[in-house]
């Protein structure tokens, strides 16, 4: 592979880790606060179907944007009634999410058959060059001449982990996620803060299936994300609860996803199956390191997956 | 209070049930009327993916709607059956709904199709794109590659760069023909172009055909084709402003500035046929390999798009398949490592063109079989 082709390789594999970002970092967050949401793959079908949809009728990038987080949001409030307010097992009730998410999206998407994506949020989500940064060689192309959403996505991370770790209110959902009877003692709204990051989280993940819908495929496809949720989930491990980290893992796996396009043209002498494992490879292997070092940075919210009864604290 | 709401709602869904069961009961007596001389038949279709695909299992839809439409009859579909274990259970689960008829349409069914075509031998088992069959199982599919062949004669007259894209799925005898028939129609009309293949190891996974085809496009490709179910390539073309052949069905809409022509099915009229035989008895299980001379597959109509000269082209190219002066695998044919697989004189014949020996690429593919 010459430059031009790893630069080629390189800007593609952001675009493949974008959608996953999106849904990670909408999994940290709902994980952070102590709920483990398996439904990441149905939240991003029912925001894939809704911005799709909405952005159609409307013609309105920012309205389909609105509507794919709304409907996101509204998967996880299911969710986060059905775990937060009666207590479900947060496991059955995330699976659930993800069959009720691919039935909604194959529903609403029955109408949209064959529609392609109105001009005006093609043109809207056209990649297009940041100034200065974009001039910069190499690193300018693969990261800076990209698409709005892909920008949204480096932003989003960002201000996760400053939200995270350098804001009170952060500290506070760390505490909901790590202890919850102690939150409590310290007049924290535990539900109140589980509600509100289960809803974010859901609207994330409806942004990253809405990049799948409108810009990446931009057609109605039914089932776009095709077990990508189900890599997000996974990342979130890889990332250690850590949206900095989630940054790497997506493009890194995003990369993983695609490199066998990349390298069959060469004549590379690995079976291309063999390729087609890595992602799932490397998530196996990341799961043996980090508990075989086991920290307090790496390791999940201790209460996470547990649901909180304030009477039995 | 709670309790006692909770004891209602309960009874209102008990009642719910009992109220829809019995509605659903009435007409199913109906039908059992003895006044219909013939056997009633109920079909059911197990899809691969979803019918709203706009591609290969939309296609079959559209057979399924135009047979419900001729011939009146009930059917049953299941979409998003994997080729696992779980196709066997959708199978079992039809026959018990009451259904003598099952198309299976994808070629990883086929183990699943044939161990319940043993299980149940009244109930009549068509198997789309394999190659094994029983008394009650019997195998169709068309000669897809001879609109292949045609498609590549457009690509191979618009290409600038000389290099073709080719989206495939998987490394199967149904893709290899159809890569090697539409490189053999490139190269009719342009013996400088090469084809390059992608193997994307999925039908229906739309972003990851796109990834592929921005591959193909990197490399320098100005045409693309696939054998996906789902139109990704094309939208990849269309976003670079290069060109693409579809597959399944007409695929302009999606692509209306890149889309040249797209080889297309039409099931219609071969499900209308069979299932007619069903009901008159006359049916066995057969071989069904139809060309473009039987209309069960064809090349859509090319687009604005396509190069100056190219009907002409595929029109001479069709008169010369159709009357069977073009057999397309007559050799000699060498594969893209310069070993001669059919020998001057000689045609391969349709065993062989569908066993699972049929493993190699013609000369001017880049790529290579796992």
């Amino acid at each position: 592979m010459n430059t031009t082709a790893i630069v080629f390789f390189l800007e593609a594999a952001i675009v493949s880790g974008t959608p996953l970002l999106f849904a990670t970092l909408g999994e940290i967050i709902t994980e952070r606060a102590g709920n483990l949401n398996l439904g990441v793959e149905g939240m991003m079908l029912m925001g894939a179907v809704s911005g799709f949809y909405i952005g159609l009728i409307s013609q309105n990038p920012g309205l389909a944007l609105l509507a794919a987080m709304v409907a996101g949001a509204a998967g996880a409030l299911i969710y986060a009634v059905l775990t937060v307010s009666l207590r479900a097992n947060q496991v059955v009730t995330g699976l659930a999410l993800t069959i009720f998410g691919g039935g909604f999206s194959g529903f609403m998407g029955q109408r949209l058959v064959g529609e392609v994506a109105p001009e005006s949020i093609k043109l809207a989500f056209k990649p297009f060059v940041v100034p200065v940064l974009g001039q910069i060689p190499f690193v300018g192309k693969i990261f800076f001449q990209q698409d709005f959403f892909v920008y949204l996505s480096y932003l989003t991370a960002i201000l996760v982990g400053l939200y995270l770790y350098k804001t009170r209110i952060g500290l506070n959902l760390r505490a909901v996620g790590e202890n919850p009877a102690a939150a409590d003692a310290a007049s924290i709204s535990v539900s109140l803060y589980k509600y509100a990051h289960i809803l974010l989280g859901g609207a994330l993940c409806g942004l990253g299936g809405a990049y799948l819908s409108l810009v990446y495929v931009p057609a109605w496809q039914e089932n776009v994300t095709a077990g990508r949720g189900w890599i997000a989930v996974a990342l979130v491990i890889f990332a250690t609860w850590n949206p900095y980290k989630a940054l790497i893992g997506a493009y890194l796996f995003g990369g993983l996803d695609i490199i066998g396009f990349r390298i069959q043209g060469i004549g590379f002498p690995v079976s291309q199956y063999m390729i087609d494992m890595l992602p799932y490879l490397v998530t196996i292997l990341v799961l043996v390191v980090v508990s075989l070092k086991k920290s307090q940075e790496n390791s999940p919210p201790k209460g996470l997956g547990i649901a909180y009864f304030r009477e039995e604290r | 209070m709670k309790r006692k709401a909770s004891i209602f709602l309960v009874l209102l869904m008990v009642m719910a049930l009992v109220v829809t069961g019995c509605g659903s009961a009435k007409p199913a007596g109906e039908a059992q009327d003895p006044v219909n001389e013939q056997p009633k038949v109920k079909v059911g279709f197990v899809y691969i993916g979803p019918v709203t695909d706009g591609g290969w299992t939309e296609a079959h839809e559209n057979g399924r709607k135009y047979l419900v439409e001729k011939l009146g009859v009930e059917t049953v579909i299941r979409e998003n059956v994997p080729e696992s274990s779980e196709c066997e259970k959708v199978i079992n689960d039809m026959v018990d709904q009451g259904c003598n008829v099952i198309f299976a349409t994808s070629f990883g069914f086929m183990e699943y199709v044939e161990k319940a075509a043993q299980n149940y031998p009244d109930v009549k088992f068509l198997h789309c794109s394999g190659f094994k069959m029983a008394d009650n199982m019997g195998v169709y599919f068309g000669r897809m590659y001879e609109p292949r062949y045609l498609s590549g004669v457009v690509a191979g007259l618009k290409t600038k760069t000389n290099k073709i894209g080719y989206v495939a799925a998987f490394e199967i005898p149904e893709v290899l023909r159809g890569i090697n028939a539409f490189t053999m129609g490139v190269r009719s009309v342009n013996p400088k172009a090469t084809v390059s293949v992608k193997w994307t190891h999925t039908w229906i996974d739309a972003p990851r055909a796109k990834e592929a085809a921005k591959a193909l496009l990197n490399e320098g490709c100005d045409v693309l084709a696939q054998h996906q179910d789902a139109p990704g390539p094309q939208v990849a073309a269309e976003e670079k402003g290069v060109w693409s052949v579809g597959y399944n069905m007409d695929m302009t809409a999606i692509a209306p500035k890149a889309h040249l022509t797209s080889p297309v099915w039409n099931w219609g009229p071969y499900y209308v046929a069979q299932v007619q035989a069903v009901m008159d008895g006359t049916w066995k299980a057969e071989n069904y390999w139809g060309g473009m001379n039987e209309g069960i597959i064809n090349l859509s109509p090319l687009t604005e798009n396509a190069p100056e000269g190219a009907q002409e082209a595929v029109d001479k190219a069709k008169t010369a398949i159709l009357s069977g002066e073009n057999k397309i695998w007559t050799g000699p044919i060498k594969d893209n490592t310069g070993v001669e697989r059919v020998p001057a004189g000689v045609t391969l014949t349709d065993e062989q063109l569908t066993s699972m020996d049929f493993n190699w690429l013609v000369e001017g593919v880049i790529g290579k079989v796992e």
